[in-house]
Formats: structure tokens, sequence, C-alpha cells
């Protein structure tokens, strides 16, 4: 209770809370549009997601190290990562393509644990962090402050996701991609080669993966088995949005980013967590009632 | 067929081979202590720490004569499992160390959580184990009678942080009670220990609790928590969340330009904060269980010093607090064995009760519970990129810079 009264106290509290929210879940947002693109067009859900955004945080990290200034290594990493996961699609995931879900989770979860143990052998169980070398905007006598990698991370998200949506509409691979998350059976009788489909699905979303965990690495920080809070919570956005509705992936993203924020301030950073599950049971619900409502009407 | 009975004859030899490391159990000359420590999974890089220090004290010891048993004198060995940081495993093998392998005496495992799961194995067969890496005060509220730490509990940890602060108003000529004390941990035993003891100790002093904020473990920001401390403005931050808490903290309190006059961290030493942010880290606090500086000496090392030189020698790795606890552990199985003049069990076990023992980790006397009462912690303060001792006093090489300057007035 101490806490809402600091709020309307001190009203731009609300600012930071907002912008840092937004901030965050523009992260956040790009990480569950790969996660959505594999979902609607594959039939498969990646539990391997946060290790894929790790995976590019540490290419990043690599990079860095080498003399690399952090911000070119970001597109670098997304090539990285594109590859890999091409890569792994020939190796593993055409396997399970088309399989029921079962399956694809049970595999990708492997894969999850895999990853995870394999930089924990190579790189070892550090927490890692790049330092983008850029420094903070103040507002409002320095209550409000807004780190400027952060805005870099808003920016790149954007512009990564605008991207995407120019591909899948503009681009023959992208209609094919989207042909074939509508209706793989008549994509294939009209010529598609729905194996490279999945192909390039899969490396595009390594590929928003890997820019990703660049932009986290450089945000806050990664260590082997960070992975699971970004597969979560781009599961969270994923089922709240919908499939193939950028709009409100980003939306819902966001929304996700200030509802944790929220909650911290108000109920304690042990809350946050818990409040934003119970948030996502309450909008299921929820939207399962309206739906019900509205079959009725149908009926 | 035949390549089948092959086959099944090869696994059977391999499978054989495995299960025995620890042949050298019936010899006579070694003296064969068991440990089960994190090679991999999360904790592997502490693990592999504390197998180093164990390693070290064991070569150096050997070096230098081995152990005198009733005047003969022992090697050492240490017969190793991985236990993969995971609580089960590690109980099992434990088992395993004590009823395959038959040692007669354990070293602790990396961290109190599977120090926790093995104790109860170690107390079931009676058998002594020196810990040197599990530092939650609830390892000795159990009554265990074998189980027995070198270092300090983690309630210690960060209490010397706002006497510092305490001390430093009342100089000023400020009332340490008009202080503000604020905590943003991880949800964890080690943590919440932690923020015990820094209550407990603020309270006396009679200062405010104003933030108390959890993290959960997966947590990767605490802006909210921080948003908060710049609203109410604590003098004092402590933020405990192992190596990943350090390094966020001094991200994000400098990323956010929190003022704290003094921020508190916990494993700032393991999170490299001074190599990864450099300005960023000055003037924060630092809880740490040992130092290179400090003046203790011994039989073994001959100096703290000495120590961290021979380590980083032989490991081509700086010197850490953990490796530098577990090679006290050793020690003190050194001592109390040939105290006892036996390797039975109960005999070290109360030698082991009634140490009194300086080493180059430190002073050394366990009290009742098993844990070491005689250590204090060290508390360091980052001053011109770095670790500078300013606490307790009489290993100071540094004064205090309290408050620390607010983020408009560093260069």
């Amino acid at each position: 209770m101490g806490n809402l009264t600091l709020l309307s106290d001190a009203p731009v509290l609300n600012l930071q809370l907002l912008l840092d929210g937004i901030l965050v879940g523009a992260v956040f947002a790009l990480v569950a549009y790969g996660m959505a693109l594999v979902w609607g067009v594959m039939k498969l859900i990646n539990v391997a997601q946060g290790e894929f955004v790790l995976l590019g945080g540490y290419v990043v990290f690599f990079l860095v190290r080498a003399g690399m200034p952090p911000l070119p290594a970001v597109p670098i990493a997304a090539a990285v990562m594109a590859i890999v996961c091409w890569a792994l699609y020939r190796v593993v995931i055409f396997r399970i393509v088309e399989k029921d879900l079962f399956t694809s989770i049970l595999a990708t979860f492997g894969l999850s644990i895999l990853i995870q143990q394999l930089i924990n052998q190579l790189y070892g169980s550090d927490v890692r962090t790049v330092e983008s070398g850029l420094g903070s905007l103040f507002f409002a006598h320095g209550m409000v402050t807004v780190a400027e990698v952060k805005l870099v991370a808003f920016v790149g998200a954007g512009l990564l996701g605008a991207l995407l949506v120019w591909f899948l509409r503009q681009h023959r691979l992208g209609q094919a991609i989207r042909a074939t998350a509508q209706n793989t059976r008549a994509a294939r009788i009209l010529g598609v080669d729905t194996d490279r489909v999945y192909a390039a699905t899969f490396a595009i979303n390594g590929a928003i993966c890997g820019a990703a965990g660049g932009l986290v690495a450089m945000t806050w920080t990664i260590h082997p088995y960070s992975g699971l809070s970004y597969t979560v919570r781009s599961f969270m956005i994923v089922v709240v949005a919908g499939l193939g509705n950028l709009a409100g992936v980003i939306a819902s993203g966001a929304g996700l980013g200030v509802a944790e924020n929220y909650a911290g301030f108000l109920l304690g950073a042990e809350y946050q967590t818990a409040f934003v599950f119970s948030l996502l049971v309450v909008i299921l619900v929820g939207r399962n009632l309206w739906l019900m409502r509205q079959r009725k009407y149908l009926k | 067929m035949k390549l089948d009975v092959a086959v099944i004859a090869g696994i059977a030899v391999l499978s054989v081979g495995l299960a025995c490391p620890a042949a050298a159990a019936a010899d006579e000359d070694t003296i064969v202590l068991g440990a089960a420590v994190s090679l991999t999974g999360k904790y592997s890089i502490d693990g592999q720490n504390t197998r180093d220090g164990y390693d070290l004290a064991v070569r150096r010891v050997n070096e230098q004569g081995g152990v005198k048993v009733g005047g003969k004198s022992r090697k050492l060995k240490i017969v190793y499992y991985d236990d993969e940081s995971t609580l089960a495993r590690s109980a099992q093998l434990v088992e395993r160390l004590i009823n395959q392998d038959g040692v007669q005496f354990v070293l602790g495992p990396y961290s109190s959580g599977i120090t926790k799961a093995i104790a109860p194995v170690t107390e079931k067969y009676r058998i002594p184990m020196i810990e040197a890496n599990g530092a939650d005060r609830a390892l000795f509220a159990n009554g265990y009678r074998y189980l027995f730490a070198v270092l300090n509990t983690s309630d210690s940890y960060l209490r010397p942080a706002i006497n510092l602060a305490a001390e430093a108003t009342h100089t000023a000529g400020g009332d340490p009670k008009s202080l503000k004390v604020g905590t943003v941990i991880e949800n964890d035993d080690f943590c919440h220990d932690v923020r015990d003891g820094v209550v407990e100790e603020a309270r006396k002093w009679g200062m405010h609790l104003v933030v108390d904020d959890k993290l959960p473990p997966e947590l990767n920001d605490m802006s909210s928590a921080l948003t908060k401390v710049k609203a109410l403005k604590p003098d004092v931050l402590v933020v405990c969340g192992h190596a990943k808490g350090a390094v966020l903290a001094v991200r994000q309190v400098s990323e956010k330009r929190v003022d704290v006059p003094a921020l508190a961290l916990t494993q700032c030493d393991s999170a490299q904060i001074i190599e990864k942010f450099a300005k960023a880290a000055e003037f924060a606090l630092c809880a740490s269980q040992w130092d290179r500086t400090l003046s203790y000496s011994d039989r073994w090392f001959e100096s703290a010093e000495n120590y961290a030189r021979i380590f980083e020698k032989e490991f081509h790795n700086p010197i850490n607090y953990v490796s530098a606890e577990s090679s006290a552990a050793v020690l003190v199985f050194v001592d109390a064995i040939e105290r006892a003049r036996s390797l039975d069990r109960d005999e070290v076990r109360d030698a082991i009760a009634r140490t009194d023992l300086m080493t180059f980790f430190g002073p050394i006397q366990f009290d009742a519970t098993g844990k070491n009462v005689a250590k204090s912690m060290v508390l360091y303060q980052v001053q011109n990129g770095k670790y500078k001792v300013v606490a307790p006093n009489k290993w100071a090489n540094s004064t205090v810079i309290y408050p620390a300057p607010t983020w408009d007035q560093r260069p």
C-alpha cells in the first residue's frame, strides 16, 4: 500500500515504470514473434527459443572480446544464428516437423538442455555481459532515466519487426512461408517446396533470436541457464497475441513488460512473476468466456 | 554371437573400472578423503575452484611429508565424483563414496544447497565432513555432530557494511538512527541469510528498512526495485544475488544513476565487476571470506600471499576465495588426524571439534554446532579500480569512502 501512495505522490515514477516496461517488452516481443512464426508455419513449439537467444548473446560477447564494436556485432550474431538454425533444421528439426506437438516439444526440450550444457562446458557458467559503451538519458531532474542501450534495443526490435513484415508480404520466399502457414498441403500442390520453406523459417527465427540475444547481452546479462525465462515469456506473449499477428505480439510484449514492472514495484519483486502468470490465466479464462458467448450467438 | 559376447565383456570390464576409482582405499600408506563436487552443471566454475583448492592443499601436505599418524607418515588422496550441480545426485554419490569406496572422511561440495543434501548422509554413517562452501546458517541448526565448516556463515557477509555506515555517520556528527537501509536479494536461502544478518545489524543501530525486495532466481532485471530505491533513497543498499546479482546491480545502478551512499554486494570477485564495468563499479562494497593481503600464516603455506602465489603458479588462474577456503578444509583434517593420532573416525571427529588452528585462511575454531567462530569476514571497497580492504579495522589497507560521491560528482 505504501508503494501505491509513493506512486501517487511522485507520478513521474509511473513514467519510469512504463518506459522500462515498454523498452523491455520490445525485446521479448521480438523473440516471441520468432516463436510465433515457427509455431504458425511449422506447427512446432520451440522450447529451445531462449537458448537460441543466449547463443546470439554469446556470439556478440565473443566478437566484442575479439575487438569488435558491440552494435555492428548484432547483425553478425543474427547471421551466425541463421546458419546455425538452418543446420539444426537439416540435422534434427526436419525429423519432427509434421509430427505431433508432443514430439516437437520433447525434441526441442532436449535441444535446449544440450545447448545449455554445451555452453557451460565450452565457456563456463560465468555471468557474461557486453558493455555497449552508451550512456543514459535523463528527464524530470534525473528522476526518469533511460539507458540508451535499451532505446537502441527498442528501435532495433522495431526495425527488425518491420523488415520481417515486409519480407513476409513482398518477398517470394515470404509469400511461400505464408502460404505454407495457411495450408501446407495446398501450398505443396501448388509447387511450394515446403521443406525449403521450413528450413528458411527456422533460419529466420534463428536470425531473430541471434539479434535479440545480442541486445540482451548488452542490456542485461547472459549465462548458460538463463534461457528458460525467454522461452516462457515468448510462449506467454504468443498465447495471448495469437499466431501471425505482429501488432498483437508487440502490444502483448509491451503489456507484459509494463505489467511486470508495476507488479514488481507495487507488490515487491517476489510477486512479479507470479502476478504475470496469474494475469495470463485471467486473460485465457476471459477469452474463453468471450469465445463461448460468440459460439452461443452463432448457434 | 561372438561379437556380442565380446561387447558385453568389454562393457562389464569398463563398468567395473568406472565403478572402482578408489582401489587405493585399502592402501595402508594413504588416507583417502572423498568429495563430490560440481564439475559440470551450473556450479561448474566454483566446483572446479573447490577442487583446485582441495588438490593444492593435498599436494602441499604430501610434499611436506604427509600426515603423521602414530609415528608413520601417510599421504593424502582424494576420490572425486561429479555431482552435476544437482542435490539428489550429490547425496547418492556421497553414499557411494562411503559404502563402495570406503572413504573415512568427506570434504564438502560447493554451495549451501548441496551441502544440505549430503549432511544427512554423512551424519547417518557418522563420517566427519569438513565443508568450505556451504555458508547457510540453517545448516548448523540441525544438531549435526559430524559437520564442520571453515567459513563464516552467510548472515555475517554484509553486517560490516551496516556498521561501517553507522560509524562513518557517527564520526561525521550524524545519528545512525536516521539511516535507511534497502535490501534487494535473490529469493534463496543464502541471500535470505545475508539479508537477515543485515536487518539484525540495522535494528541494533535503530535504522529503518525502507526497501525489502526479493527477486526470483530467473529474473534478469531489477529495474522496478531500483525505481523504488530511487524514490525512497536508502543510505545503504544491499544487493545479494550471487554473481548475476552483482553484475546486474552494478550495471543498472549506474545506468539509472541511482545515488546510494553505500552499495553493498556479495560475490563481486566471481562476478568480476571491476573487469566488466571499470568506473561504474567504483565505491561498491563487497563481502569476501578471505583476501591475500591478510596477515594470516601457517606451517603449510606460510602466508596468505604465498598461498595466492603458489595457487596462481599452479593453476594459471587468479586466486579466488572459494579455492582458499577449500584448501583450509583439508588442512583442518590434517591437523585433527595428527592430534587424534588415529584414523578412527570418532576420535578424528572429536579432534576436529577441539580444533584451534591458525591457517593462511584465518583462525579456525568450531562452536558446538560446527561452524567456525574464530574468523571474521572481510569487506572490500572498489577504489581506483582495485579491491581495498576497508573492514575489519585490523586488516584494513584503506579507509572507506562513505558516502560515495553522487553520479553527478563522479568524473
